[in-house]
């Protein structure tokens, strides 16, 4: 078989004799190496970002609420029913195998003061096993104790942004703040989650006990009733079941017969932000797929100048056949030929993908990511371009009678 | 002893339109190892179809051809191929060097087929370079040299595989009289000293006279094979 080194040699010297047509021929295989890079690591970007933000809310969630009431034949759409109770939420927590937990949710929105600071923030009325639900990590303090959510203690968790808000710089554990006048004491301070998907705030929360949310801040919901109920899912593979479990013991726990329709809805969130990640990253492979397009463009490019090169070199292909060259030595030394050309090119490209995704990210703030996966991808695929698009100048090249290949002017 | 080069009843046919052209009609020769030959006629006598045939560049229609006892006239392209690696050295009348390559380089391009590893390779061009009086030249590419200077080259990629049969078309065609001579010389101290086997088309008396055996061809047959004492 044919040396490497020296073939390699000779290919570069082909390939450096003509530096402007090599040039113009590797453009192709580096733009399209370019594109795929940062088609990726946006796709990728993009997906991971949505992927973070399903951490954020807490995996496995599924969301109860009450269904729709309606007034003299007005419908008022969902979440006017008030028929979720904290029994509810209990006997889910309890009778339903595929849930790991439930909180009871009763909130509204409330002026909070302290000191000569004020602000308006989201008020929820749950019980201790909202941290769990949430995934919400304590930054300090503690969680609710069993007996304060019993006793309708007036406690209170806050949220990053309403800390901020209210205390500045001030280590706000054991204040009290005043919510819709009713003082509260900070007992927990929650890590910040940041901004959900649909671009809220989600530190801008204050968590007291729903019992003390009942009697002292929204008075108007008959006790026991909540507007919705956060359920957690024993694994992302239960989700289902869970939604079913929830559905039946609903059901039968509001006496609906089979022919009556559910007076409560069952969402499930992680589901929703599966889709959506999954969404995007069949758009990143779409973009990625179109940028392959470019890299076979550039394919065609390579196979084009080869067989310029080979009817060029026509006569120099008759030397080394007269010399001794087999079919597979010249078939080789015009294929690493095309391949020394599409794989300086993919490595251009790398770099120049790299490159633009960077300053991509930089002008536009997006999130992207440059994965080993897509740069292998983009590098190994330009490879393949090079082989199998030079394979067939090179497969005509070796097929060449030496004779008239030493007699071509 | 045996013949190097071997023909029986050899034959090359083309088809043009409706006429069959005979390039070569039942030629049978022996040439042994050591011979200095010249083949000779005019153009269309079917001497170029010959040197061909017996350079294993082309297969004949009919016969047999056997090279150095090997019979080669129905072996495939990749095994002709390894045969014009190591038992022929080609010498042609445009020198057919690769251009922007270094003579040092294209001395070693018969090398990079065989299995000489680059190490030797490198020292075998050299000494072949050496032996043709192109020390000073090995970095030079071909048209930095003069005609000589380049077939001279020529015939140091024909001698670097050791082969014991060179062939040489018209070598002299493209050059002066004067630098004609001195490879006509270098020819005849080949054939003498490394007792080399020559066989040399040409059409010119002047350079037939340097041999030692004139074949003449004509349409396709050989008319004449004489001995030349030069």
């Amino acid at each position: 078989m044919i040396h490497l080194p020296a073939t390699l040699k000779i290919s570069l010297r082909a390939l450096r004799i003509n530096k402007m047509r090599s040039a113009l021929t590797m453009l192709g295989i580096i733009i399209g190496v370019a594109a795929v890079i940062t088609m990726l690591a946006v796709g990728k970007g993009a997906s991971n970002k949505i992927s973070e933000q399903i951490a954020t809310i807490g995996s496995n969630l599924i969301i109860v609420i009450p269904g729709s009431t309606t007034s003299s034949g007005i419908r008022l759409g969902s979440g006017t029913y008030q028929n979720l109770t904290i029994a509810d939420s209990e006997a889910i927590r309890n009778e339903c195998s595929a849930v790991a937990t439930t909180a009871p949710v009763l909130n509204g929105s409330a002026q909070v003061v302290y000191g000569n600071q004020n602000w308006a923030s989201g008020v929820f009325g749950t019980d201790e096993n909202m941290i769990e639900v949430r995934e919400w990590t304590l930054a300090s303090g503690r969680n609710f104790y069993d007996q304060e959510i019993r006793s309708a203690a007036k406690v209170c968790l806050l949220g990053r942004t309403v800390a901020d808000n209210l205390f500045g710089n001030d280590d706000p554990l054991q204040k009290t703040i005043r919510i819709r006048k009713v003082p509260f004491t900070v007992i927990g301070l929650l890590e910040p989650k940041g901004q959900s998907m649909m671009g809220q705030d989600q530190d801008d929360v204050i968590y007291v006990p729903i019992s003390a949310a009942q009697r002292n801040l929204f008075g108007r919901y008959f006790p026991g009733t909540v507007r919705s109920i956060m359920v957690k899912a024993v694994s992302t593979d239960a989700l289902e079941r869970a939604e079913t479990q929830i559905r039946e013991l609903l059901r039968q726990r509001h006496r609906l017969g089979s022919s009556q329709e559910d007076d409560f809805t069952v969402r499930n969130l992680t589901q929703m932000m599966q889709t959506a990640e999954q969404a995007s990253r069949v758009m990143a492979l779409l973009l990625a797929a179109i940028a392959c397009v470019s890299l076979l463009v550039g394919g065609i490019g390579i196979m084009n100048i080869m067989l310029v090169s080979v009817t060029e070199r026509t006569r120099e292909i008759g030397i080394r056949m007269a010399v001794g060259a087999k079919t597979w030595d010249i078939r080789m030394q015009f294929i690493i030929e095309a391949l020394v050309l599409s794989l300086i090119g993919g490595l251009i490209g790398v770099g120049l993908g790299i490159a633009i995704a960077e300053v991509l990210s930089f002008l536009t703030e997006w999130t992207i990511l440059i994965s080993l996966y897509s740069i292998l991808l983009s590098f190994g695929f330009s490879g393949l371009v090079g082989i199998f698009f030079g394979f067939y100048p090179a497969y005509k090249a070796s097929l060449m009678s030496p004779i008239d290949a030493l007699r071509h002017e | 002893m045996t013949a190097l080069i071997e023909t029986d009843q050899l034959e090359k046919r083309y088809e043009v339109g409706d006429s069959v052209v005979h390039a070569l009609d039942r030629v049978s020769l022996k040439i042994f190892p050591g011979e200095f030959v010249a083949v000779m006629g005019p153009s269309g006598s079917g001497k170029s179809t010959f040197m061909n045939v017996i350079g294993c560049l082309d297969e004949p229609t009919a016969g047999r051809y056997f090279l150095d006892g090997i019979d080669v006239s129905r072996m495939d392209r990749d095994a002709l191929a390894e045969i014009r690696n190591q038992k022929i050295g080609f010498v042609f009348q445009g020198f057919n060097l690769l251009p922007r390559t270094s003579a040092l380089e294209n001395v070693e391009v018969p090398l990079l087929y065989d299995k000489t590893h680059p190490k030797d390779r490198r020292n075998r061009a050299r000494e072949a370079l050496k032996l043709l009086g192109l020390e000073e030249r090995m970095q030079h590419h071909p048209n930095q040299l003069s005609g000589g200077q380049q077939q001279r080259v020529a015939i140091a990629r024909a001698l670097v595989n050791d082969a014991p049969l060179l062939l040489a078309d018209e070598p002299t065609g493209n050059l002066d009289t004067k630098t004609s001579i001195e490879i006509m010389e270098l020819f005849v101290r080949l054939n003498e000293q490394k007792k080399i086997t020559i066989v040399l088309v040409t059409h010119e008396p002047d350079i037939s006279a340097y041999s030692r055996r004139i074949i003449r061809f004509l349409d396709g047959r050989i008319v004449s094979d004489r001995e030349n004492r030069p």
